[in-house]
């Protein structure tokens, strides 16, 4: 049986929220809008479904703006063999995560364009047309914070390094590249049966027996449990 | 306004279908009762490919899973929150109370953690014991078979330890435990802290042939399409369906009252439908309200009529008094010897393996009632926020913090699944003072009036606290970890969450055998209207160091029971 047949709808249509928002659509194109949206498909409500869309169909950073936080994110983490910030669509997120949480917004944007002002003095050129040593040597100043203060009584600009920093890392390590990278082994069905014998060697430690036999044998995982009336289990 | 009604009278009308709302429409709809349900949120089953999360990755989300829409994160399945748009709550000036709801099919069922812990002999006559609060109308003995049911129709691992006040019940068998659980342990002991396997709805082993059994991926809280763990829906609601249960579910429907006659007996709810905004009457001979502690005094103290002018069920003007939600502490730490450890899957449940039941006798203590402590940490799936401060442990070891380049590769994964976090969950005091009550000033989106909440914490809570947190680095201390932040002193109430913050608020509507200090009665009955009951956490009287679920799961079952010999005698 459909467990929706006994839904009650008293009401029929549903109020065009989605609809309203396709007319006041800016900066983004509705072609690239809808692509992005049947992209992340990860079971949101109609609500949900309409917020995505409205941060799809904003745009935060400009064509050049995006160009440079790609060429920084290179340069915080290089590519090799597993992929590049690229490959994990750290741009993407840090655009998205600009609307999304806009509390990163300003300290981004000022921090890029505070770059561009410092090479430009410097250098006279903006910073992506700068060699790397030349940028290496400013993210040397910036990029190791002083570990005898708060975050929030650093400089401005080794704040806004560490929000690159941190964008950067997680955009890459929550990618399918940075993922296989790092090793994580889960999120697949499988059978736990405890921490393999050579980590507990590794570590002096093992099972006691008195808690083991407490534990799931899991060959009889599947058998239905039957207790006795004191509560043993005797399948 | 238009309001528009049904002719059809159901036998009962749950509103809500969480714990307590799925337990009532599962026993009374067996007993061939005609039921309505009515829940403030949309259809959800956690097997709806449309609706699901388990088994997403961080990169099917635009935000990487971070919390901007789900206060858990985009994958926890709670639609809702502390705030939800258009449905505010106010405070008195020094209350910081906070309140969750979760607007859905099977309510806050999808997403809680599992942790399924009967209340001990001593759990229900604690002003006996200590002075403080009042008695259950009740003993752990007439609760027992219930609790027995409730293991097993919904499955629990455990284990039989023989505890007095942590009763055994019909377990499934635990899994092992994981690795830093297993410094926890040794930790712990050092410290004469008890610890033992978890006690989690979740199911290690088949219980029946429609329920799967747990393939172990740590996403409890997404709540599981093979509905090896408890939620409301796919163990209480759906099978009851199946069974052949006359059950309507009304969705999106937001009760604002329970409708009355001449008599003062009720006649049914009133409710929004979210989709039109216009109000619709249902007819029955039963309302049982489990819409959750809160939400059910809203609607009762918003039910006013001639017959009942200070709220439905409230001429004891106890509606709403006596919220209580647990205490709740935390400290995590840096495990040195888990540097560059080895990587396999150590995923496991969603949620620890052990744990410390509340271990000491208050006798030397200079704070009454317990807490519990829950662990975790190891090696979870990457998710936003992962790789934040990739390497500020460097500063353990004197080397340089920040930096760019492939160094970072080389300390994103020295890092990784060496952190090790505590959680003192513990029993606060239940007060007349603390209370949620109508604020006469505002309403919500649908014109009811909301609810303004009132809620100090005492020095037993506070001192509570101050021993989770004296407790927390002794063990860190001994499983040799570094502790991670500031320990909270006084001026931060030693870390003591605010109230609300752990889901568990109970206490709106408590149970009594005395009409003048309580709401219902045994049964969960109203003193005051027959035919109304409350299956929530409203009843308790108090809560125990130990999560609620299970208590409102027996009760629920219990006060069904009583509900349908009632119909029997022809009492409604």
């Amino acid at each position: 049986m459909d467990r929706r047949d006994s839904l009650k709808s008293i009401v029929f249509g549903s109020i065009g929220v989605g609809v309203l928002l396709e007319g006041c659509v800016s900066g983004v194109d509705s072609k690239t809008v809808a692509r992005s949206m049947k992209k992340f498909n990860y079971g949101r409500t109609q609500s949900e479904k309409d917020y995505d869309r409205l941060l799809f169909s904003k745009k935060c950073f400009s064509d050049n703006e995006i160009k440079l936080i790609t060429n920084i994110c290179n340069i915080i983490l290089p590519p090799n063999e597993y992929g590049s910030i690229v490959d994990a669509e750290v741009p993407e997120l840090i655009e998205f995560i600009a609307k999304d949480i806009p509390s990163y917004e300003s300290p981004i944007k000022k921090g890029l364009s505070f770059l561009n002002k410092v090479f430009k003095e410097k250098y006279s050129k903006n910073f992506i047309d700068c060699s790397d040593i030349q940028k290496k040597e400013y993210f040397d100043l910036i990029a190791y914070p002083n570990p005898e203060f708060l975050n929030s009584d650093q400089d401005d600009m080794v704040k806004w390094f560490t929000i690159m920093r941190n964008l950067t890392m997680t955009g890459y390590y929550t990618s399918k590249v940075g993922i296989n990278e790092l090793g994580y082994k889960g999120n697949v069905p499988n059978v736990w049966d405890g921490v393999p014998k050579d980590v507990l060697d590794q570590y002096n430690l093992e099972y006691e027996q008195e808690w083991i036999n407490k534990c799931i044998d899991q060959s009889k995982r599947n058998d239905i449990a039957v207790w006795d009336e004191n509560g043993n289990l005797i399948s | 306004m238009q309001i528009k009604q049904t002719s059809k009278e159901y036998d009962v009308i749950i509103v809500g279908s969480g714990a307590g709302g799925g337990m009532a429409t599962k026993i009374l709809s067996e007993a061939g009762l005609k039921i309505a349900v009515v829940e403030a949120g949309p259809f959800y089953d956690p097997a709806n490919p449309d609706q699901m999360t388990q088994m997403k990755w961080a990169y099917d989300s635009p935000r990487r899973g971070a919390g901007t829409t789900r206060p858990f994160g985009d994958f926890d399945q709670a639609y809702g929150g502390w705030e939800i748009e258009g449905e505010p709550y106010t405070q008195n000036e020094e209350t910081q109370f906070r309140w969750f709801r979760s607007r859905m099919l099977g309510g806050r069922t999808n997403h809680w953690g599992r942790i399924s812990l009967r209340f001990g002999p001593d759990d229900f006559k604690r002003k006996t014991l200590d002075g403080l609060g009042e008695d259950w109308p009740i003993t752990y003995d007439d609760i027992k078979p219930y609790y027995d049911k409730v293991d097993k129709l919904i499955g629990v691992f455990g284990s039989k330890e023989n505890l007095y006040n942590d009763p055994d019940g019909f377990f499934l068998p635990p899994p092992k435990p994981r690795l830093h659980e297993l410094f926890y342990i040794k930790g712990a002991r050092k410290s004469n802290v008890k610890v033992m396997p978890s006690r989690l709805s979740v199911l290690t082993k088949r219980i029946n042939n429609e329920r799967g059994v747990c393939f172990y991926c740590r996403q409890c809280a997404r709540s599981c399409s093979a509905y090896a763990d408890f939620s409301s829906g796919s163990c209480l609601i759906f099978p009851a369906q199946d069974n052949g249960g006359q059950i309507d579910l009304y969705v999106n429907s937001m009760v604002r009252t329970v409708t009355s006659n001449d008599e003062g007996k009720a006649t049914g709810v009133s409710f929004i439908n979210k989709e039109d905004k216009t109000e619709y009457k249902l007819k029955s001979k039963v309302v049982v309200l489990a819409a959750s502690a809160c939400s059910s005094a809203r609607i009762l103290l918003n039910s006013k009529s001639k017959q009942h002018p200070n709220g439905l069920g409230n001429s004891s003007n106890i509606v709403g008094k006596y919220l209580h939600d647990s205490t709740g502490g935390g400290r995590m730490a840096f495990l040195p010897q888990l540097v560059n450890r080895k990587i396999y899957n150590e995923d496991g449940v969603g949620g620890m393996h052990v744990y410390s039941p509340w271990w000491l006798d208050n006798k030397n203590l200079d704070f009454p009632r317990g807490y519990h402590i829950e662990v975790w940490g190891g090696m979870g799936a990457p998710s936003y926020g992962s790789g934040f401060n990739v390497n500020d442990f460097n500063k353990f070891f004197g080397t340089k913090v920040g930096g760019y380049g492939d160094i970072l590769r080389t300390d994103m994964r020295k890092y990784y699944g060496t952190l090790i976090g505590m959680d003192g969950r513990g029993e606060s005091i239940a007060m007349e003072s603390n209370y949620c009550e109508i604020d006469p000033e505002k309403v919500d989106e649908f014109g009811v009036p909301v609810l303004r909440f009132n809620y100090k914490w005492t020095e037993h809570e506070i001192k509570q606290a101050k021993h989770m947190q004296d407790t927390f680095e002794e063990i860190i201390h001994n499983m040799g970890g570094i502790i991670l932040g500031d320990k909270p002193g006084k001026d931060k109430n030693y870390g003591l969450t605010k109230p609300g913050e752990i889901i568990h608020e109970v206490g709106t509507t408590r149970m009594g055998n005395d009409p003048k200090t309580s709401v219902v009665n045994q049964f969960e009955q109203l003193h005051d209207v027959s035919n109304v009951f409350v299956v929530d956490a409203g009843p308790f009287v108090s809560q125990a160091d130990k999560n609620p679920t299970w208590t409102i799961l027996a009760l629920a079952w219990r006060t069904s029971d009583y509900i349908v010999d009632q119909f029997k005698k022809q009492n409604f």
